[in-house]
C-alpha cells in the first residue's frame, strides 16, 4: 500500500508528466489570453443591458432579439454572402490556375518558388493603399474609362465601375487571392507526379486527369482556401464601405456604428450572431472534406 | 466478354513484337542517357533490360512506354513506328517503379481508371475491373484505398490496373524494387506465370542479376547507354559475351593472359604471373601476343588446399579471403598470388558437402583448377 502510493505520488511530480506540462502551458496561455478571454468578455457584454449612457450588467437576450428581428441583419448577411460568393468564385479560379500555373508548369523548382514569393509582394504594402489605389483605375476619369472612350467603345463613362459590387469584389480578389493560392499550391505540391503519367498512360486527356486526378487530390488546399476567403469577405468592414462609396454597409461595419455610438451589447450580439453562423459555414464546409484527415495522409 | 474493350488498335496486327532501331536520347545538358540501341523483342517474350543505375534502361523502357521521346531511331510495335503515339495508341501499358495509385480512389476505381477515360459505363467498367482483380487475387480488398494495403497488394492494382485494356506491351519498371526478399520470390514467379496466361510481351527493368536470369526468356544487358548482349538468360549467364557482362552477371571468373601459341584451336595463354591457361578459342583467329580476357565458372571450379605441385595449366593458387556459406555451396573467395588491388578475386563456388568433407579456411592456402571446357573467352570491353 505505502510502496504504491508513494508511486503514484511520484508519478504525479515524475520528470515526464513536469516535461508535458511545461510543453502544453505556453500554449494553452497563449489560446486563454487570446482567444477565450476576449470571447468571454464579448459573450457577457452581448447579454448586458444599455440605456444612451451606460452599459449595465444584467443578464438579457433582447440584444439577440433586437439583432435577430431586425431586416437591416438580414438585408446586410444577404448582401455579404452574395459578396462572398462572388469572390470566393474568382479566387478560386484564380487561385487555382495560378498555383497550377506554379507546380505544374514551372519547371525549375527555385523559379516557382521565386514566383511564389513574387504573389506575396502586394502584401507588403498596407491595405488600404492597395484598396484605395483602384480609385484612379476605376473611376469616372480613371484609366479604364478614358480607355475606352478613347478606343471608342463607349460613349459616356461606365458607372458600374467603381462604388458598385464591382469594385468591391476586386477590392476583395486583390486583397485575398493570395490565402486561396497558398494552400492548394501546397496541396498540389504534394501530388506525386508519377500519378500524371500513370493517368497518362491510361490514356486520359489532359481535363480528364485535372477532374479525376488533380481535383480530388487538391479538395483539402480548396476547402481550407475557401474558408480563408468566405470567413475574411464576411469578416470585413472597411472595404464595403470604402469601395461602395459609403453606400453599402457590411455586418461588421454596422457593428463599427454600434460601438461609435456606445451601443457595445448590441455590437457584442452581433458579434455573436456573426461567430455563430461563420462557425456553422465551416463546419458545414469541413463536412464535405475531411480536411484532417487530407493534411496528415502524406507521403 | 472484352466487348467494351474492342479497341481497333488492338485488334489489328500482332501481339507485341518491339523493334528499336537506332534509338538515341539526347538531354538538353548533352549527356546521352542512350546512345544508339538497336533490338528486337520477339512478340509474347518475357525480356529483362538488365544494367547498373544509369545506364539507360529505365529510359529505354520510358520511350518505349511513349512517356519519353527519343531524340532519334524508331520503335516499332508489331511493324508500326510509335514515336510521338500516345500510350494508349501503342497498346502499351506501364506500371511504374513506385505503382502510382490513385491514392483518392479504391482499388476498383484504380483498375477501372483506364476504362472511366475511355467513356466506358460505370456498369461495364466495374464488371471488367471485377474480373481483372479476381485474377490478381484481390477480390476482397476492392473497396480499399491504396494507403490500407501492403506493397505486395498495391503491386497488384498496379499490375490489375495494367492489364485490364489487355495492351500488347507490358512494361515494368523495377517492378519488384520495393518489396522485401520473401514477397520478391514470390511476385517474380507471378508476373512470370501471368506473362505465361497473358501471352504478351513484357518488357521488366531491373538492376538484379538473379531476378532477370529467373524470369526472362530473354536478358539485355545495358552499360553506359549502349546494348552489350541480348541473348536468353542462360547464355547470358553461362556464355557472356565481355568481361564486362561476365562481372555485372556474376557468377563467373574474369582472368586475362597473353596468348602464346594456337594449337587446333586451343590457345595457350601465359598472365602477368607467369600461371598459364588452355582454352578454346572457337573459330575466332586472335593474334599472338594479344591480350585476352577469359570467364570461369564459379561454380564448375574444384577447389583442394594448396598441393605441392598445382596443374600446369588452368589453375590459380592463392590465399583464402572469405568464405561465405550459402546454403547449397559455399563461396570461397581467393586473392591469387601476384594479384594487385585492382584485380579481379577469384571466387569459387563449392558444393556444400565437398566443402565440408575437407573445410578450407580463411587465410588457408588453397589451389583452384578446372577443366578447359568450363572457360571460354570473352570479348574486348
Amino acid at each position: 500500500m505505502k510502496a504504491a502510493s508513494r508511486r503514484s505520488g511520484a508519478s504525479w511530480l515524475s520528470p515526464a508528466r513536469v516535461k508535458s506540462f511545461a510543453l502544453v502551458t505556453p500554449l494553452a496561455l497563449v489560446l486563454l489570453m487570446f482567444v477565450v478571454a476576449p470571447l468571454a468578455v464579448v459573450m457577457a457584454v452581448s447579454v448586458f443591458r444599455y440605456d444612451n449612457f451606460e452599459v449595465i450588467p444584467a443578464f438579457t437576450f433582447e440584444n439577440y432579439a433586437s439583432v435577430l428581428s431586425s431586416h437591416l441583419t438580414l438585408s446586410l448577411y444577404l448582401t455579404m454572402l452574395k459578396l462572398a460568393a462572388m469572390t470566393w468564385v474568382c479566387t478560386l479560379l484564380i487561385g487555382y490556375s495560378v498555383a497550377a500555373f506554379l507546380v505544374f508548369h514551372v519547371r525549375n523548382r527555385l523559379v516557382a518558388i521565386g514566383l511564389f514569393l513574387v504573389c506575396t509582394v502586394p502584401f507588403w504594402t498596407s491595405n488600404v493603399i492597395r484598396m484605395i489605389s483602384w480609385l484612379p483605375l476605376l473611376g469616372k476619369q480613371g484609366v479604364i474609362n478614358q480607355a475606352l472612350m478613347a478606343v471608342g467603345v463607349i460613349h459616356e463613362p461606365l458607372q458600374m465601375l467603381l462604388f458598385s459590387d464591382f469594385s468591391v469584389v476586386i477590392s476583395y480578389v486583390h486583397l485575398f487571392t493570395i490565402f486561396m493560392i497558398v494552400p492548394i499550391f501546397n496541396a498540389m505540391s504534394r501530388i506525386d507526379p508519377s500519378l500524371f503519367e500513370a493517368a497518362h498512360d491510361a490514356g486520359a486527356a489532359r481535363w480528364q486527369t485535372l477532374l479525376w486526378v488533380v481535383l480530388p487530390l487538391t479538395k483539402s488546399g480548396i476547402v481550407l482556401g475557401s474558408i480563408f476567403v468566405v470567413t475574411l469577405v464576411m469578416g470585413d468592414f472597411y472595404v464595403v464601405k470604402v469601395m461602395s462609396g459609403g453606400t453599402d454597409a457590411s455586418v461588421v461595419s454596422a457593428m463599427y456604428d454600434d460601438i461609435s455610438t456606445l451601443l457595445f451589447p448590441h455590437a457584442a450580439a452581433s458579434a455573436a450572431v456573426l461567430m455563430l453562423i461563420l462557425t456553422i459555414m465551416v463546419a458545414a464546409i469541413l463536412r464535405l472534406v475531411d480536411v484532417r484527415q487530407e493534411l496528415v495522409s502524406s507521403r | 466478354m472484352a466487348s467494351v474493350l474492342a479497341e481497333p488498335e488492338m485488334a489489328s496486327g500482332g501481339r507485341g513484337g518491339v523493334e528499336l532501331a537506332g534509338i538515341v536520347k539526347r538531354y538538353g545538358d548533352g549527356t546521352l542517357p542512350v546512345d544508339g540501341i538497336n533490338l528486337k523483342i520477339g512478340s509474347g517474350t518475357y525480356c529483362c533490360l538488365l544494367g547498373p543505375s544509369g545506364c539507360g534502361k529505365t529510359t529505354m523502357l520510358r520511350m518505349i512506354a511513349g512517356h519519353e521521346t527519343p531524340s532519334e531511331g524508331e520503335i516499332l510495335i508489331d511493324g508500326t513506328d510509335v514515336v510521338g503515339l500516345s500510350p494508349r495508341a501503342r497498346g502499351t501499358a506501364m506500371m511504374f517503379q513506385n505503382y502510382a495509385l490513385f491514392p483518392h480512389l479504391s482499388v476498383r476505381d484504380n483498375v477501372a481508371f483506364t476504362l472511366r477515360v475511355r467513356g466506358i459505363n460505370k456498369k461495364d467498367r466495374y464488371r471488367e475491373a471485377d474480373r481483372v482483380i479476381e485474377q490478381v487475387q484481390l477480390t476482397e480488398l476492392s473497396e480499399r484505398l491504396p494507403s490500407q494495403l501492403s506493397g505486395g497488394q498495391q503491386q497488384r492494382v498496379a499490375l490489375a490496373r495494367a492489364i485490364i485494356t489487355r495492351p500488347r506491351v507490358l512494361l515494368h519498371d523495377e517492378p519488384l524494387s520495393a518489396l522485401d526478399e520473401f514477397l520478391r520470390l514470390q511476385m517474380r514467379s507471378e508476373l512470370r506465370e501471368l506473362q505465361r496466361q497473358l501471352g504478351i510481351t513484357f518488357i521488366h527493368v531491373t538492376h538484379t542479376q538473379l531476378e532477370a536470369v529467373a524470369v526472362a526468356d530473354q536478358v539485355v544487358v545495358m552499360d553506359r547507354g549502349h546494348v552489350v548482349q541480348s541473348d536468353p538468360a542462360r547464355t547470358v549467364y553461362a556464355e557472356p559475351r565481355s568481361a564486362y557482362v561476365a562481372r555485372f552477371m556474376g557468377g563467373q571468373n574474369v582472368l586475362f593472359g597473353r596468348l602464346e601459341a594456337v594449337e587446333d584451336g586451343i590457345a595457350t595463354l601465359r598472365d602477368e604471373g607467369g600461371r598459364g591457361f588452355r582454352l578454346r578459342l572457337g573459330g575466332s583467329v586472335r593474334p599472338v601476343g594479344q591480350r585476352l580476357a577469359f570467364a570461369v565458372r564459379r561454380d564448375h571450379v574444384r577447389l583442394a588446399r594448396d598441393s605441392a605441385a598445382p596443374p600446369a595449366f588452368n589453375a590459380i593458387t592463392g590465399l583464402v579471403r572469405a568464405v561465405e556459406y550459402q546454403g547449397t555451396f559455399v563461396k570461397v573467395t581467393i586473392r591469387p598470388d601476384g594479384s594487385g588491388d585492382k584485380d579481379d578475386l577469384f571466387v569459387a563456388y563449392v558444393e556444400e558437402g565437398d566443402y565440408f568433407a575437407a573445410p578450407i579456411g580463411i587465410a588457408d592456402r588453397a589451389c583452384a583448377w578446372w577443366d578447359l571446357d568450363e572457360m571460354h573467352a570473352l570479348a574486348a570491353d
